[in-house]
């Protein structure tokens, strides 16, 4: 097998085009799934009574913001070692629903911590450095957008989303790192300290979010492709089609 | 004679050849120098007058606003770090050297970090006497600074590089570069502040060596690649 | 010929297969030309063709979309450091600095190409490009023809094998474009070799001219 056949942009285009929606549909059945077990079937936390049901969007996508950066980071590496198109308009297209999940990891953070600490928002290391996340795909955004020609855009974002790694394991590491308000991780690879139902809801939760990254990055990949590629044959085959 | 000149590029050669350069340039113009020191100034001595001068308050605040004070100078300082040299061509002959990029951009990052950092840095007790720090919070104070700054340089550098030629200047510099500031920002602050409180100011200034360290190792490398991706 | 730039290979400088394309238009592809020591290739078309896309994927400041150059046989990117050892290149941009004067101007530029030059050697060059008088004011206060000038003077000292040129005669007077021919000449018949996009007609006295149409 080739495996070098999908890394052609047209071939690509069918390939995301059918893939795509089975995301969707598997995201929407995982997060009904996961919501019916978090809101529904999971016990009411002892300590914290039922504000901790945040969790099961507050940690799936805060796991998703810092995940899909890395993808995006190594999409970008690729795309400076080895001049790959596709691959620098797949870190194109992931990058506004990191965005998205990272805002949504913060606001939803935001809301349990009023109940909990008394107040929206404290600068402690984790929230800050997840707030940086959030301006890094902003800045990577900005920069990928801000030239003439789109392949200097995507070099010079690629740059930025390489040298903002750093920020990540500062995320991660941040609540062992430092003595802070926000708690330490529940799951860990030694147990959990959590129900067995929170667990399984979290973890559902998550897929469906991984679910809705990947197709949501495919539907906005097909577009950047079109657009890039509106000038070739295959692309205009298709329009008059 | 030999038909193939042997390279007489090497790292030394284009750093110094970088800093000698920047740094006779800033000299024939210390106007810019200037403005930014004076900038730090003005805005260390807005904060007393916007939010009160009682002098446990001034003493409280001090750290963080003489950090904040000297992030802001060195950021204004960056939009002039390439942007000239990408205007008239020298970074295309500098791209084209066969010194490598390594050396050149280092160069300019020392010169840049010469004419605005160092200059903040010798200040700042100055300005920490206003805000009625303790002389060994002035000194803790200036080596953090002396030690942070030049990583805000070359973050800065690395920024400035990335943004040649793209719309929304200084806006977008902005966005790119001050988030990548705040770690330098936190310890930076941290150490005074915990020297003020009676803390050991140790573990922050580590962290920022640390921060100086991989700083020096990684960022000039990704200057070189910036300014690469910026001439083509 | 008995010149300075003698080498082994005759073709010093091979371009294959080259292609580029700017946004979504092709400028050129399969291109393909040799230069030997003491040859001028002269790039020509219409603007907008891609003249100065082509002796920029040369140089390695633009990344081609497709082929190889091959410096002395050897694929440019393998050691970029040599063939760039070896290049001058002059683009539309003067890459002056403004408030330098034309000494210091020179002296730097040739320290960044790694040319040891003493200052005797740099002020006979200006003079002989006839800014003499004018060597020791900023570049700023220069005319455009005397800022050329120095760019003159740099490529006279630069002991570059290859010359790059874009546009060379611009904003040149009769003078001036003697004098450029004559550095060509000189640098030509010392098995120099030139890759110029000009719409000019070079002439040097010695050497082979070529020509490269792109359509």
């Amino acid at each position: 097998m080739n495996w070098f056949y999908f890394s052609s942009p047209s071939t690509f285009y069918g390939l995301a085009g059918r893939l795509a929606p089975w995301c969707f549909v598997s995201a929407a059945v995982l997060a009904a799934w996961g919501l019916y077990l978090g809101l529904l079937v999971a016990p009411t936390d002892a300590q914290q009574g039922e504000v901790y049901r945040v969790i099961f969007i507050h940690v799936p996508t805060a796991w998703m913001s810092m995940f899909l950066y890395f993808i995006m980071a190594c999409y970008c590496g690729l795309t400076l070692v080895f001049n790959t198109r596709l691959s620098a308009m797949m870190a194109r297209a992931i990058a506004p629903t990191g965005a998205m999940f990272t805002f949504v990891a913060l606001w939803t953070g935001s809301f349990w911590g009023r109940p909990t600490w008394g107040t929206y928002w404290v600068w402690d290391a984790r929230l800050t450095s997840e707030l940086v996340l959030l301006f890094l795909y902003f800045g990577y955004i900005a920069l990928a957008n801000a030239f003439e020609d789109p392949r200097r855009g995507d070099r010079a974002a690629a740059l930025l989303a390489l040298i903002g790694v750093v920020n990540l394991p500062i995320i991660y590491f941040s609540v062992q790192w430092w003595n802070t308000l926000h708690q330490g991780s529940s799951v860990n690879f030694k147990g959990t300290s959590m129900h067995v139902t929170m667990l399984t809801g979290m973890l559902v939760m998550s897929f469906a979010a991984w679910m809705y990254a990947i197709g949501a990055a495919l539907v906005r990949v097909r577009s950047i492709i079109l657009e890039r590629e509106r000038r070739t044959q295959w692309v205009r085959e298709l329009k008059a089609a | 004679m030999n038909s193939v000149p042997q390279a007489p590029g090497s790292f030394s050669g284009g750093f110094a050849w970088a800093m000698a350069r920047d740094l006779r340039l800033a000299w024939r113009h210390p106007d810019e120098a200037v403005l930014t020191v004076a900038f730090f100034v003005l805005v260390a001595s807005l904060f007393p007058l916007g939010i009160g001068a009682e002098p446990q308050l001034l003493q409280r605040i001090g750290p963080g606003v003489i950090w904040v004070g000297a992030l802001l100078a060195a950021f204004l300082a960056l939009p002039g770090l390439f942007a000239a040299d990408y205007a008239d061509g020298s970074l295309e002959q500098m791209t084209l050297s066969p010194h490598p990029a390594l050396g050149w951009a280092g160069g300019k990052i020392a010169a840049h970090w010469i004419v605005s950092g160092l200059p903040l840095t010798l200040l700042s007790p100055l300005i920490g006497l206003q805000y009625g720090l303790t002389p060994d919070t002035l000194l803790v104070q200036a080596l953090s600074l002396a030690i942070g700054t030049p990583v805000l340089s070359l973050l800065g550098g690395a920024c400035a590089a990335l943004a040649l030629g793209a719309r929304g200047g200084g806006m977008l510099l902005a966005l790119l570069a001050l988030p990548l500031f705040v770690p330098v920002l936190i310890f930076g602050a941290g150490a005074a502040e915990a020297q003020a409180t009676g803390l050991s100011p140790a573990p922050h200034l580590s962290l920022l060596a640390a921060a100086l360290i991989a700083a020096l190792v990684g960022l000039p490398w990704a200057v070189g690649a910036a300014v690469r991706i910026a001439v083509d | 010929m008995t010149g300075k730039h003698r080498s082994g290979t005759p073709d010093v400088l091979q371009v294959r297969d080259l292609a580029c394309r700017r946004g979504p238009a092709l400028l050129f592809s399969g291109l393909g030309f040799e230069v030997a020591g003491g040859e001028l290739l002269c790039v020509r078309g219409p603007n907008g063709c891609g003249k100065t896309t082509l002796l920029r994927c040369v140089t390695g400041l633009t990344r081609p979309d497709e082929g190889t150059i091959l410096w002395h046989g050897e694929p440019s990117h393998v050691d970029p450091e040599r063939m760039r050892a070896g290049m001058a290149y002059a683009g539309h941009l003067p890459s002056l600095k403004d408030d330098l004067t034309a000494e210091e101007n020179l002296e730097f530029s040739l320290r960044l190409r790694g040319a040891a030059t003493t200052p005797g050697e740099r002020r006979e060059a200006l003079a002989a490009v006839g800014l003499d008088k004018r060597r020791r004011i900023p570049s700023r206060r220069l005319s455009a023809g005397q800022r050329r000038r120095i760019g003159l003077a740099r490529l006279a000292l630069d002991p570059a094998e290859l010359w790059i040129l874009d546009e060379p005669l611009t904003a040149l007077d009769d003078a001036g474009q003697a004098l450029f021919t004559e550095l060509l000449d000189r640098h030509l018949a010392a098995g120099g070799l030139a890759l110029a996009a000009t719409h000019h007609r070079l002439a040097p006295a010695s050497g082979v001219v070529r020509e490269l149409r792109l359509a």
